[in-house]
């Protein structure tokens, strides 16, 4: 088991995978990462060794934004739109689609499961 | 896709006339335009645009957040108030 960046703790995968467990964290940013410490692509969170483990930490570090401060700066971002009042502010306030998309049909995505009549009561037996 | 930078933002001429003439007469006056598609520059903050939303002229103070968007943004054209029955729909 390793902790890399907080409370992750990724298991007995490659490498380049088990670093996709961290938030902001995909493939392509996991492939430089193991790029910038020098590792070969077959090696396992369970055979690095300490001092890998802690270049991979200083990596990231250094170069991402992971995890909370991500979180952060995405939330961020939401609110300075809906505290501007424009009309992607509006569209996260109201948990719909923000980038033009049709709501007519689909959008489940940003207005959750889809309920016959919304609004209305639960029927009861 | 996103608009060379070359060509620098775009603004309708007469408002960017008529925005200076109001911040040098420093009238506190809505500034009405149709012109929806003008971005907001940095020039812009602080004064009043009354934008047109193909009903009425929207008051929109311009702040610093607000530069680099476009006037259209801050004035909503569609008014929903939600479908009969639905309780949860907030009224706008």
């Amino acid at each position: 088991m390793a902790r890399i960046a907080g409370v992750n703790i990724p298991t007995s995968k490659r490498v380049e995978v088990a670093l996709t467990y961290i938030h902001g964290i995909g493939r392509s940013k996991a492939r430089e990462i193991v790029k910038k410490v020098g590792l070969t692509d077959e090696r396992r969170v369970s055979d690095l060794t300490e001092a890998e483990t802690i270049s991979i930490r200083e990596v990231i570090d250094r170069d991402y934004q992971v995890e909370g401060d991500l979180r952060r700066e995405v939330a961020m971002n939401v609110k300075r739109l809906m505290d501007m009042g424009c009309f992607r502010g509006l569209r996260h306030r109201r948990g719909l689609p923000v980038r033009g998309q049709r709501t007519h049909t689909n959008a489940r995505t940003r207005k959750g499961k889809a309920t016959p009549i919304a609004g209305r009561k639960k029927a009861t037996k | 896709m996103a608009r060379s930078v070359w060509k620098g933002p775009f603004v309708d001429g007469y408002l960017l006339k008529k925005a200076e003439t109001a911040r040098a007469s420093q009238r506190k006056e809505v500034i009405k335009t149709w012109s929806r598609r003008s971005t907001i520059l940095p020039q812009f903050v602080g004064l009043t645009f009354g934008v047109y939303n193909g009903h009425k002229f929207m008051p929109v103070l311009v702040n610093e957040n607000m530069v680099g968007h476009k006037f259209g943004e801050f004035s909503p054209t569609r008014t929903f108030h939600g479908h009969s029955g639905d309780k949860k729909a907030k009224r706008a």
